[in-house]
């Protein structure tokens, strides 16, 4: 395959300085804008992980009083979930790759773009000024009436700051959507689009359908908690639990929002390291949507202990049971994608392998919560918590690891150094399942969530969890030196050290700032490797 | 038709294909307000079946007179908006910016009765919170009624005010010379936000003034 | 949005339905229907909002790409005030 030559003049280098960082409209440029972003507050959201991890590990409440240690996990909730997770994979590889993956010059409103940026800013200079000012004890699940009416710490700045970044995810997403329908190259039909624009087109749908509810819920808790509005207070009448379903209407799609862009990278990766056409394609592909659509159905599973009528609970533990089909359909598409490929272990493929693995095992115990009779026995113990982390940990961010080391040649024009990738994707590996794992044995044991005490027994595993914590900690690390350092000492990049199918490898490693000098005419389907998706000869029996 | 100055972005093909993402952009953004508000009709549908009388008791305390006038007044701005972009649509600089300055004139009739109104609430001391006052059985779930009201005026008459900021934006570029029959998308997005805004209370309209208005 | 040009008279029809539309609903609360009320009240507004998007919208002229999205939003709304009202319907039994 030939290869565009190294670029003199490039999206990085084409003009110098901060405001033509701060006031760009190139979507690579914000793409990296939001890679800075996130990375602070996944530092930000890790810090607090770390204290949380430390005071678990003795019974005793003994590194910091209880409302302090609300605080704690609370600001890792808000602080991952808010500005790391529902962000990164879109804001950072879909901002990046969206347009090049179709052969567009730009997304459909650059400046909008941008906006998109600020808002994260805002939202997050919001969040950032209400921990200095002595934080959010709620939970980031913000449950009145304790948010509203009796908690005594910053809620209402927190909320404005997490309704600031909300408008942030609904512009990108209305950005992806028109960008998808309005600019494909000629000859890009949608079932020719790689599946990774399958998935942020689904992510688009629910982050433009979810997030207005999340941002009205959260005018109504302020209205509440500054006014003395009655909407959720009990004693004006009002119900708290009103507030659960305005609130899991969002925040349940919301985890779609985190693990759908993921399984889009998943995909890419997947068929580029084992030279396969993904199995399945428009299985994949509708699958997406599915998820999208069953997604808003299912939020009352998070309400079975609450008050909830039962009936309604039943209606909503069948429908999460259905949801898990779309994901089924993924996992059993990649591995059949997987066999009798032509395997390779790069990087990329370590973080592939964990996600498949880590998320199913997530994915499965979502099914033990899906069953409302199980649920109501291991509602707020450990088990959910493991059970959230084996996702949006060993689902997304190794998704999102292995994709910013897939596609960071494409980004930064050089190559990481694949010894310590590899490495550092084996620590995380190992850290990641000695912290979550025992939390399922737990939570099963009846440890509750959100305590800083506990009982004696428990022991053992909090401190194997907490060790655990320390190792998936300087894991990540390692890749944050490592990048850093490649940008200025990596080897130069070619335009597809992968030899990678997919219009963004046909440009310069980095491109142009306009992509694609001329626009591309698309011919052949997605994934155009060199083995097809079936591969056994006549009469082979499986 | 060949323009002085292209007003199609680098990224886009055309100018047809920069008008067709603008239109679908528009209406993505109107499809999360529907969302937006939808989150208070929940509320009011949640808390109407919980408290059918004092709806009505709360209901009856507002003035269907005013709010029919603004009604009407809306429907009238709606039409004067499509107006406009036809205006605009036609290359009528003139018509254009008297169009735009009627509905501007009357979204501000809107928000002027709008503030009589609530000026009528706060001296009844409807206004919920500390100085909340109701007689009767019902109070408690009145002065919910009243919480989502305001709510849901609130949310709207913000709405119209940004709308207001958006049409004096459009008249300012319209007395430039901006627009022309081969570009005014302008006009036209922020006509579908006008029209979307006059939609969100023909809805609020019979929802909070004319519950139980028999008997 | 097409480069159709919507006829005056059009736009005045509308308009005038519209105006006559708010003063049925308004005629019709002052009638005791029992349950009714809400029914029409809010029939009535349907089909004002209806009348506002075809022709003051373009929507009526408009690619069938909006339709999708405007019915998706509706959908939405419906779901989130139809699963939300099952759990409150259902309290009771």
């Amino acid at each position: 395959m030939t290869q565009p030559p190294a670029p003199d003049r490039h999206y990085l280098n084409v003009n110098y300085g901060v405001r033509s960082w701060l006031l760009t409209v190139d979507h690579k440029r914000i793409a990296l804008l939001y890679l800075g972003s996130v990375t602070l507050f996944f530092m930000i959201g890790g810090i607090f992980a770390m204290l949380v991890r430390l005071e678990l590990l003795t019974p005793e409440g003994d590194l910091m009083q209880a409302e302090t240690y609300n605080k704690m996990f609370t600001m890792h909730g808000i602080a991952m979930v808010f500005f790391f997770l529902l962000p990164a994979i879109p804001a950072v590889l879909g901002n990046f790759l969206v347009p090049m993956m179709i052969g567009a010059k730009d997304l459909a409103f650059p400046r909008l773009n941008l906006l998109s940026w600020y808002l994260y800013m805002i939202g997050a200079l919001f969040t950032i000024w209400a921990i200095v000012a002595g934080g959010v004890d709620t939970g980031w699940t913000f449950y009145t009436p304790y948010s509203t009416a009796w908690s005594n710490t910053n809620v209402v700045p927190v909320a404005l700051g997490i309704f600031v970044a909300g408008f942030s995810s609904i512009l990108t997403g209305l950005n992806f959507i028109v960008t998808i329908h309005k600019m494909r190259a000629p000859g890009l039909t949608w079932f020719r689009l790689p599946l990774f624009i399958w998935a942020h087109y689904a992510t688009s749908i629910i982050m433009i359908l979810g997030t207005p509810v999340l941002a009205i819920t959260i005018v109504l808790v302020a209205l509440e908690r500054i006014f003395h509005f009655g909407f959720f207070d009990p004693a004006l009448g009002g119900d708290p639990v009103l507030f659960q379903h305005f609130f899991w209407f969002y925040s349940h799609p919301a985890v779609y929002i985190m693990i759908l862009p993921a399984m889009g990278v998943i995909s890419e990766l997947v068929a580029c390291y084992s030279r396969k056409r993904i199995f399945g394609y428009s299985f994949v592909a509708f699958s997406s949507l599915a998820i999208a659509l069953v997604g808003f159905l299912v939020w009352g599973h998070h309400m079975f202990v609450s008050g909830q009528s039962v009936y309604a609970a039943l209606v909503f533990s069948i429908l999460s049971f259905l949801v898990a089909i779309p994901s089924a359909v993924k996992v059993f598409n990649w591995t059949a994608t997987l066999y009798k490929g032509r395997i390779s272990f790069e990087t990329p493929m370590l973080y592939v392998f964990g996600f498949i693995g880590l998320f199913t095992v997530g994915g499965l115990t979502g099914l033990f919560l899906a069953a409302l009779g199980l649920d109501v026995h291991v509602h707020d113990t450990y088990f959910i918590v493991a059970h959230f982390h084996y996702i949006m940990v060993g689902g997304t961010i190794m998704a999102y690891l292995g994709g910013l080391h897939f596609w960071w040649p494409k980004i930064s024009g050089r190559l990481y150094p694949e010894w310590w990738g590899r490495l550092s994707a084996g620590v995380i590996f190992v850290g990641f399942n000695l912290t979550f794992f025992p939390q399922f044995i737990l939570g099963y044991l009846g440890m509750p969530r959100r305590y800083h005490v506990y009982p004696e027994e428990f022991q053992v595993l909090n401190v194997m969890s907490s060790a655990g914590a320390s190792i998936l900690g300087f894991g990540y690390l390692i890749p944050l030196v490592y990048m850093i350092w490649s940008m200025r000492y990596g080897k130069p990049a070619p335009a597809n050290p992968w030899s990678a199918a997919g219009l963004e490898w046909t440009t310069p490693s980095p491109p142009p700032t306009e992509n694609f000098p001329v626009t591309p005419v698309v011919t052949e389907e997605a994934y155009a490797y060199d083995l097809p998706a079936r591969r056994l000869p006549e009469g082979t029996h499986v | 038709m060949s323009e002085a100055v292209s007003r199609v972005a680098h990224h886009f093909d055309d100018a047809a294909q920069q008008k067709d993402a603008a239109t679908l952009g528009m209406w993505v953004f109107l499809v999360t307000e529907i969302l937006f508000f939808g989150g208070l009709f929940l509320a009011y549908v949640v808390y109407r079946t919980s408290f059918p009388e004092a709806w009505v008791e709360a209901s009856h305390e507002l003035d269907v007179t005013l709010g029919g006038i603004n009604t009407a007044v809306l429907i009238l701005s709606s039409l004067t908006m499509a107006l406009a972009v036809q205006a605009a649509q036609l290359g009528r600089r003139k018509g254009l910016i008297v169009f735009l300055a009627l509905t501007i004139l009357l979204g501000g009739t809107f928000l002027g009765i709008k503030a009589v109104e609530y000026h009528h609430k706060v001296v009844e001391h409807h206004v919920p919170g500390a100085s909340f006052q109701f007689h009767g059985a019902n109070a408690r779930a009145v002065q919910i009624f009243f919480s989502i009201y305001f709510a849901m005026t609130g949310m709207h008459a913000l709405h119209m005010v940004i709308g207001v900021g958006l049409l004096l934006n459009l008249m300012r570029q319209g007395l430039a010379g901006r627009f022309t029959p081969a570009w005014y998308t302008p006009v036209e997005m922020v006509g579908l936000y006008w029209h979307f805004v006059d939609i969100v209370w023909i809805f609020l309209f019979p929802l909070l003034y004319l519950v139980g208005r028999h008997g | 949005m097409s480069e159709h040009v919507v006829p005056r008279r059009v736009y005045y029809a509308i308009f005038s339905t519209l105006i006559v539309l708010t003063g049925v609903t308004v005629a019709v609360s002052f009638v005791d229907l029992g349950p009714l009320n809400t029914l029409v009240a809010m029939t009535i507004a349907c089909v004002k909002a209806t009348f506002v998007v075809l022709y003051f919208m373009h929507a009526r002229y408009g690619s069938r790409l909006i339709w999708v999205m405007l019915g998706a939003g509706v959908l939405w709304l419906v779901i989130l005030i139809a699963l939300t009202m099952g759990d409150y319907a259902s309290r009771g039994w």
